[in-house]
C-alpha cells in the first residue's frame, strides 16, 4: 500500500515529521516497507535551456548541445536524444550527480572525440515515469536554474507500507490515518456522508442471479450520472496516482482508482452508450469470455462471478472491467457500480485466473460493507465536481450484510495477555478513537467493533488493538519463573540416538548432509519406494515427487555430485526422516552413510605412509557398528545375517539383527545395478541403521558401574588353525571356539585367513588365537591342555572342519 | 723407567686407540684377562719377598686401578660415541605431513549444530524438545491453527499435497512446526514448555527460498505466561544465541491466524559489512515472529482459554544460522557440497553448551 505524505494529511491534522510518522506507523503494525523522498533524490537536477544543437563531428545520430544552466555558463552536452533541439527546455544533470533510473554517477566524459559536462535527462531515467523516447521538453516559460523536482511539485514523499492480510481498513489512505489518529500522531478529519439526490430513477436495472448457488455478490449499489464531460483528471489528481505507481486515464477512471486507495473502496464506471440493456451478476458459464481493462482475456467458468448485459460479459465482478464497457474520452453517460463481492470467491477467481488488481486485492481481504452506498455517493460526487452532470438515483440490490457484533471485554484481559496495566480510560480512549463503541460500566464492558474491521472477533483482538496502540515497547520484558530444582534431562531416547549418531560419524570423518525429502520416483522405487500414498500430487519438479523411503539415494546422488565437482573421495551421512507409509506412523528415524572412492576411516588417496584403497563392505560395517553402540543398541547380541536388501551387492552386504525379524541396519557395497539406474560410478559402500529398532535399554535402578572383576594371574595365549569350507562363516568358527570353555577364554581373535596351496580346494585355513584368563591359580600344562582340545572339539563339530596340523 | 711405567704407558696409549666397545675389550683382555699382562705380572707376587711384594704389589695393584678406570671411561666415551651414531642414523624428515585424524576431518552440518545450540539454551530455561510427523494433515497443519477456509496458504500453490484417498482427505507436507504446538497441547496437560524443531515445506524455490526448510517453534502454555515474558525469553535466547552481551530489539504489531495478539520481533544489528553484526548498528532485521496462542487455537485444543494462557514464537533456523555464521545462500544447505559442509560445519566433538559456550 502506497501513498504521498501530502495525500495522508488531506486526511490526518498534525505536526508531525516524516520520520514521527514513519516511525509509529511501523511501530501501530503497519510496516513501512520503503520511503520515497523524490524531492531529495532529484534535488541536483535543474532545469537547463538549450541554446544550441550541432551536429557531433563523427556520429550520425549524436549532436552537440551548449546549455543554459542558468548561472550565465554554457555547458558542452552531447545527446544522442531524437527531440534535442535549440531552445528546447529541459532537465540537466552534472557531473557528480546520481541518475537513479542508470544507476549511475555522472562524469565528465568524452564521447567520439567530443567531452561531454552533463547529461539531458529522459523521464525514465528520473524515474518518473517509462518515457524513454527523449529527453524531457517542458514548457518554454519554465525558469532556467530552478531545481526541476521544486518546479514539478515532486517534494512529496511517497510512502509504502507491507499490510498484513487482516487489516483491509488500511488499504485506504483514510483508514491509516485514523489509526495515526488513534497513536495519538494527529487529528482525523472525519469523512463527510453526502447524499445526493437523483434527478430520475437509474434507467439501468441490475439483478443478482445465482440460482440456488451460494451468491458470489452479497450487494450491488448502481447510478447514471448523465453528460459528463470525461479527459485528464486534474493534476493534483494525476500527480498523487502516478506518485503510487499508477497511469492517469482519464478522470471517471482516475476517480475509481482514487477513491479505491483514499477510501478503500474499489469501485467500477461503465460507459453507459455501451451497454445494452440491464447488468445480470451471476456467475460465468463455460464457454464465455471476456477482455479485461488490461487488454488480456480471460475464460470464465461457474466459479467465477461476472456482470453481464444483454451482449455479454461486461466485467470481472469485483476484480477486472471489460474493455468493450469501459470509460473513455468519449463518455457521455456513465454508469458508477459499487458493490461488495464475496471474500473467497474474490480470492478464488483470482487465483485461478492469475490477475491480481487493486479492487482484488482489498475485496478479498474484506471491504467496508457499510460504506458500499456512502462510497458510491462520494465517488458520485468526486465525479460532478470534475466532470459535471446529472446523477440519477441509485439502483440498489442484495442484502448489505450486517456485520455488527458485540464483544464482552473484560479490562482485565489487557494485563492477562500482555502484562500491561493501564487505566480504563486510557483503553476506552483508544478504542473509541480507533471507531469501537462502549457501552456498560464496571470491570466488563460490551464493545461492538466498526463495520471496517472485520478481523477483530474477540477480547483478545481488543486486547492487541490496546496494546497495539500504546506500543509494544511499552511491554516490559518479565524473567519466565524458573523451576525449582536444577533442570533434568530433556532429550528423549530417540533425540540423544540421533545426536550421538551424528557425532560419532562426524568422528568418523564423514560430513554430514542435508537432503531433500522427496526424490526421484524411479529412485526410490530402487529402494523399496515409490507408494502412491507417498507421491506429492504438485512437486515442484519430477526428480522432487516422491517422499523418501531411504536416505541413500539423496546421498548417493549428493556424493555423484562431488565427484563430478573432482571430489571422488567422499564420506558422507544424514540423520533424517524416510517415509514407508503416510501415516504417522510410517515415518521412521534413520542414519545413514557412504563412502566413495577411497575415502577410508584413515583418510583417502594417496600418502607416503601408504595409499588408501578402494572403500569396501567392511568400512561400512564398521561405521554401521560404531553407530549402533552410540546408539546404545546390545552390540554384544547383534548377529550379522546375510540377507541385505536388493540395493546392496548380495555377497558384499550384510545386517545387523538382534534374531531374524529384528534389523537394525544394513551395510554393504551398492549393487551395481542400483549405481547403473542412478547414473553414478562407484565404488560405493553404504550403511544405513534403523534408529526406531534399536529396543529401549532396561532402566537401571543405579549408575553404578559394577565392580571391577579382573584377576592377578598372567594370562595365557594359545594358537590353533582349522581348516573348513570355503564358504563358512567366521563367525561360527569364533563363536564355537568362545562358548568351549566359557569360563577360561576370555577372547578369541581371528589373525589369519588363508586359502591355496597346503589347504585344499574348496577349503580355507582360519588362525584364531584363544586367551585364557586364570581366575583363582595358575593354569598347570595340563589343564591348558585339556582347554586345547575342548577347543578343538567344539570347532570342529560345529564347523566341519578339522585342526591344521 | 720401570717396566710397570712402560706397561702402563703401552696399555693407555691401546685404550685410547680403541675405537669400538669390541675392540677396547680386547685391551682388557690383554691386561687384565686370565692370561694378561697385568694378571701375568700380579702373579709374579707370590715369588717375592715380603718387602718386594709391599713396594711392588702396591705399584702393580695401582696400575691395575688405573687401567680398569681407563676401560671404563674409554667405554663410557665409545659408548656414547656408539648412540649418537645411532640416532644420527635413525634421524627422519618430521616435516612430512601426517594423516589427519578422522574426528579432525568430519563436520556436523550447521542446521544440526544449530539445533543443539537452540537446544542447550532452552532446556536451561525449562524447555523440552517436542517433535512431529512432516505428512501432516489438513486439520493439524491449517484448521486447528485457525486457519480460515480459503486462505491463500491452503491452496496448491503454496503448500505440497499428496492425492486424496478414497475418503477425499488430502495429506499434506507441513507448512511450518506448528502443528506440532497442536499435537503437544493436545497430549500433556499445562504447563508446556517446549521447543519444536524440524522440517517444513513450501512450494517455493528462488534465490532465497527452498521448497524445503527447517524451523523452530516454541510454545508457552500455563495459567499465567504474557507477552512480557514472551519479550524476556526472546531477549535471552537472541543474546545467547548470537553471543553478545547486548541486542537491541524491536517488537511490531503484525497477524499470524494462529496468534492474538501476533507481533514480529526485528534485531538490530550492522549490515554495512561484508559481515551481519549483531548488538551495534543501525538496522533492524526481522528475525521472528510470535505471539499470545489465539483462543480459537488453545480451545481446539479441548482447554479453557480462558483459564490456560501462553505464547508461541517461531523462526527459520536455516535463516538464524545464515545470520550467525555467514552463509550467504540458503539452497547451498541442501546440496551436500563437501567444500562447503568443510567450511560451515563443525567439528564433532564441539558439543555446544552453556558453560562451556555454543561457539568457539
Amino acid at each position: 500500500m502506497k501513498f504521498t505524505l501530502s495525500w495522508l494529511k488531506e486526511h490526518l491534522e498534525t505536526d508531525a515529521t516524516l520520520d514521527q510518522i514513519v516511525e509509529r506507523l511501523t511501530m501501530i503494525g503497519l510496516e513501512v516497507e520503503d520511503v520515497t523522498d523524490r524531492a531529495a533524490r532529484l534535488a541536483p537536477f535543474k532545469i537547463a535551456k538549450v541554446v544550441s544543437a550541432e551536429q557531433h563531428p563523427n556520429a550520425d545520430r549524436l549532436r552537440v548541445l551548449k546549455v543554459d544552466t542558468g548561472s550565465g555558463e554554457l555547458l558542452q552536452v552531447v545527446c544522442g536524444a531524437p527531440n534535442a533541439r535549440a531552445g528546447l527546455v529541459g532537465v540537466l544533470g552534472k557531473p557528480g550527480d546520481y541518475v537513479p533510473g542508470l544507476d549511475v554517477t555522472l562524469s565528465v566524459g568524452k564521447i567520439r572525440d567530443v567531452e561531454s559536462f552533463g547529461m539531458m535527462c529522459s523521464e525514465r531515467e528520473l524515474e518518473l515515469s517509462d518515457e524513454h523516447n527523449g529527453i524531457i521538453d517542458l514548457p518554454e516559460d519554465a525558469p532556467i536554474g530552478m531545481p526541476f523536482a521544486e518546479y514539478m511539485g515532486l517534494g512529496d514523499p511517497v510512502i509504502e507500507i507491507g499490510l498484513t492480510p487482516n487489516r483491509p481498513d488500511c488499504t485506504a489512505v483514510y483508514g491509516i490515518a485514523r489509526d495515526l489518529a488513534a497513536a495519538g500522531l494527529g487529528k482525523l478529519k472525519e469523512r463527510k456522508h453526502l447524499q445526493i439526490r437523483g434527478s430520475c430513477p437509474c434507467p439501468t436495472n441490475v439483478v443478482l442471479d445465482f440460482g440456488d448457488t451460494p451468491a458470489l455478490c452479497k450487494a450491488f449499489g448502481l447510478r447514471l450520472v448523465k453528460g459528463v464531460k470525461n479527459g485528464p483528471s486534474p493534476k493534483w489528481l494525476q500527480d498523487r496516482l502516478v506518485a503510487i505507481g499508477l497511469r492517469p486515464i482519464n478522470t471517471l477512471v482516475d476517480i475509481t482508482n482514487y477513491m479505491t486507495f483514499d477510501q478503500g473502496r474499489p469501485l467500477h464506471v461503465f460507459d453507459a452508450a455501451k451497454v445494452t440493456g440491464n447488468l445480470v451478476v451471476r456467475r460465468g458459464r463455460a464457454g464465455e469470455e471476456i477482455q479485461g481493462l488490461n487488454g488480456k482475456t480471460y475464460q470464465v467458468d461457474d466459479s467465477i462471478c461476472v456482470i453481464a448485459d444483454d451482449k455479454g460479459l461486461e466485467s470481472l465482478g469485483g476484480i477486472l472491467g471489460g474493455e468493450h464497457s469501459g470509460c473513455d474520452e468519449t463518455t457521455v453517460d456513465v454508469l458508477i457500480e459499487s458493490a461488495l463481492w464475496d471474500e473467497n470467491g474474490i480470492a478464488r477467481t483470482g487465483r485461478k485466473l492469475g490477475v491480481n488488481t487493486d479492487a482484488r486485492y482489498r475485496f478479498e481481504r474484506g471491504v467496508d460493507p457499510d460504506f458500499m452506498l456512502p462510497g458510491l455517493e462520494m465517488a458520485t460526487q468526486m465525479v460532478l465536481d470534475l466532470c459535471g452532470g446529472t446523477p440519477s438515483e441509485v439502483v440498489s440490490v442484495g442484502q448489505v450484510p450486517d456485520t455488527s457484533r458485540i464483544i464482552d471485554f473484560p479490562y482485565r484481559e489487557v494485563k492477562r495477555l500482555t502484562g500491561l496495566d493501564l487505566p480504563v480510560p486510557e483503553i476506552n480512549l483508544i478504542l473509541k478513537s480507533l471507531g469501537f463503541w462502549i457501552s456498560g460500566s464496571g470491570e466488563t464492558v460490551r464493545v461492538a467493533p466498526p463495520s471496517w474491521r472485520p478481523d477483530i472477533e474477540g477480547k483478545a483482538d481488543l486486547a492487541e488493538e490496546v496494546v497495539r496502540i500504546v506500543g509494544l515497547d511499552r511491554v516490559a520484558p518479565t524473567p519466565l519463573p524458573r523451576g525449582g530444582s536444577v533442570g533434568a534431562r530433556v532429550l528423549t531416547a530417540s533425540q540423544i540416538r540421533r545426536s550421538r549418531a551424528r557425532r560419532t560419524l562426524a568422528a568418523r570423518g564423514m560430513d554430514e548432509a542435508v537432503t531433500w525429502s522427496f526424490i526421484a520416483k524411479a529412485h526410490a522405487e530402487a529402494f523399496g519406494g515409490g507408494a502412491p500414498e507417498l507421491e506429492l500430487a504438485n512437486p515442484i519438479s519430477a526428480d522432487m515427487s516422491q517422499m523418501r523411503p531411504s536416505l541413500l539415494p539423496g546421498l548417493i546422488a549428493a556424493a555423484q555430485r562431488n565427484a563430478d565437482r573432482g571430489y571422488a573421495d567422499v564420506a558422507l551421512f544424514e540423520v533424517g526422516q524416510v517415509f514407508l507409509t503416510a501415516r504417522e506412523d510410517g515415518q521412521r528415524m534413520v542414519v545413514a552413510g557412504v563412502r566413495r572412492g577411497t575415502a577410508k576411516l584413515a583418510g583417502n588417496g594417496r600418502h607416503w605412509s601408504g595409499s588408501a584403497g578402494s572403500v569396501d563392505v567392511f568400512d561400512a560395517k564398521a561405521d554401521a557398528e560404531a553407530v549402533l553402540a552410540a546408539a546404545g543398541a546390545p552390540v554384544d547380541k547383534l548377529q550379522v545375517f546375510t540377507d541385505a536388501p536388493g540395493w546392496l551387492h548380495p555377497g558384499r552386504s550384510g545386517a545387523f539383527k538382534l534374531g531374524p525379524k529384528q534389523t537394525l541396519a544394513v551395510f554393504g557395497e551398492v549393487h551395481p545395478r542400483t549405481l547403473g539406474l542412478m547414473d553414478v560410478a562407484g565404488p560405493l559402500v553404504a550403511f544405513e541403521i534403523y534408529l526406531d529398532a534399536i529396543p529401549e535399554p532396561k532402566a537401571k535402578p543405579t549408575r553404578s558401574k559394577g565392580a571391577l572383576d579382573i584377576a592377578d594371574l598372567m594370562p595365557v595365549r594359545r594358537d590353533f588353525a582349522f581348516v573348513v569350507d570355503k564358504d563358512l562363516s567366521a563367525d561360527k568358527l569364533l563363536k564355537a571356539a568362545r562358548g568351549a570353555e566359557k569360563t577360561l577364554i576370555a577372547d578369541v581373535n581371528l589373525f589369519d585367513i588363508y586359502e591355496g596351496q597346503g589347504v585344499g580346494d574348496g577349503k580355507k585355513s582360519l588362525a584364531i588365537d584363544v586367551t585364557l584368563q586364570p581366575k583363582d591359580r595358575t593354569l598347570t600344562d595340563e589343564e591348558i591342555d585339556a582347554v586345547a582340545k575342548k577347543i578343538v572339539a567344539a570347532v570342529e563339530k560345529a564347523t566341519g572342519g578339522t585342526l591344521r596340523g | 723407567m720401570s717396566d710397570i711405567d712402560s706397561l702402563y704407558t703401552e696399555i693407555s696409549a691401546a685404550i685410547a686407540a680403541a675405537t669400538s666397545e669390541a675392540a677396547l675389550e680386547e685391551v682388557r683382555i690383554s691386561a687384565l684377562g686370565k692370561k694378561g699382562s697385568i694378571s701375568e705380572m700380579l702373579k709374579t707376587l707370590g715369588s717375592m719377598s715380603p718387602e718386594e711384594r709391599q713396594t711392588k704389589g702396591a705399584a702393580i695393584n695401582g696400575l691395575k686401578t688405573r687401567v680398569t678406570d681407563e676401560l671404563a671411561a674409554r667405554k663410557d666415551v665409545l659408548k656414547e660415541a656408539a648412540l649418537e651414531a645411532r640416532l644420527a642414523s635413525e634421524r627422519v624428515d618430521v616435516t612430512l605431513p601426517q594423516r589427519a585424524a578422522p574426528a579432525e576431518m568430519g563436520r556436523i552440518h550447521p542446521i544440526a549444530q544449530v539445533i543443539d545450540e537452540l537446544t542447550a539454551i532452552f532446556a536451561d530455561m525449562g524447555f523440552s524438545v517436542a517433535e512431529g510427523p512432516d505428512i501432516e494433515s489438513d486439520e493439524l497443519n491449517f484448521t486447528a491453527l485457525n486457519f480460515p477456509l480459503g486462505h491463500p496458504a491452503r491452496d496448491m500453490h503454496d503448500t505440497f499435497f499428496f492425492h486424496p484417498d478414497e475418503a477425499g482427505e488430502r495429506l499434506l507436507l507441513r507448512t511450518h512446526t506448528s502443528p506440532v504446538q497442536i499435537r503437544t497441547m493436545r497430549s500433556q496437560q499445562p504447563p508446556i514448555r517446549v521447543i519444536i524443531p524440524g522440517r517444513t515445506y513450501r512450494c517455493d524455490s528462488d534465490q532465497t527460498h527452498t521448497p524445503m526448510f527447517h524451523q523452530v517453534e516454541g510454545l508457552v502454555i500455563d495459567k499465567g505466561s504474557h507477552m512480557g515474558h514472551l519479550k524476556w525469553i526472546l531477549e535471552e535466547f537472541c543474546k545467547a544465541f548470537f553471543e553478545v552481551k547486548d541486542i537491541k530489539m524491536r517488537f511490531r504489531p503484525s497477524f499470524f491466524p494462529f496468534t492474538e495478539p501476533s507481533m514480529e520481533v526485528d534485531i538490530q544489528c550492522d549490515r554495512s559489512g561484508a559481515e551481519v553484526k549483531f548488538g551495534e548498528g543501525n538496522d533492524w532485521l526481522e528475525i521472528l515472529g510470535c505471539g499470545m496462542v489465539h483462543p480459537n487455537v488453545i480451545r481446539n485444543c479441548g482447554l479453557d482459554p480462558d483459564e490456560y494462557q501462553g505464547f508461541a514464537w517461531g523462526m527459520g533456523i536455516d535463516r538464524i544460522a545464515m545470520l550467525k555464521y555467514g552463509m550467504p545462500d540458503l539452497r547451498a544447505f541442501f546440496d551436500a557440497d563437501v567444500r562447503w559442509i568443510k567450511h560451515y560445519g563443525f567439528r564433532p566433538l564441539d558439543l555446544p553448551t552453556l558453560f562451556g559456550g555454543l561457539s568457539s
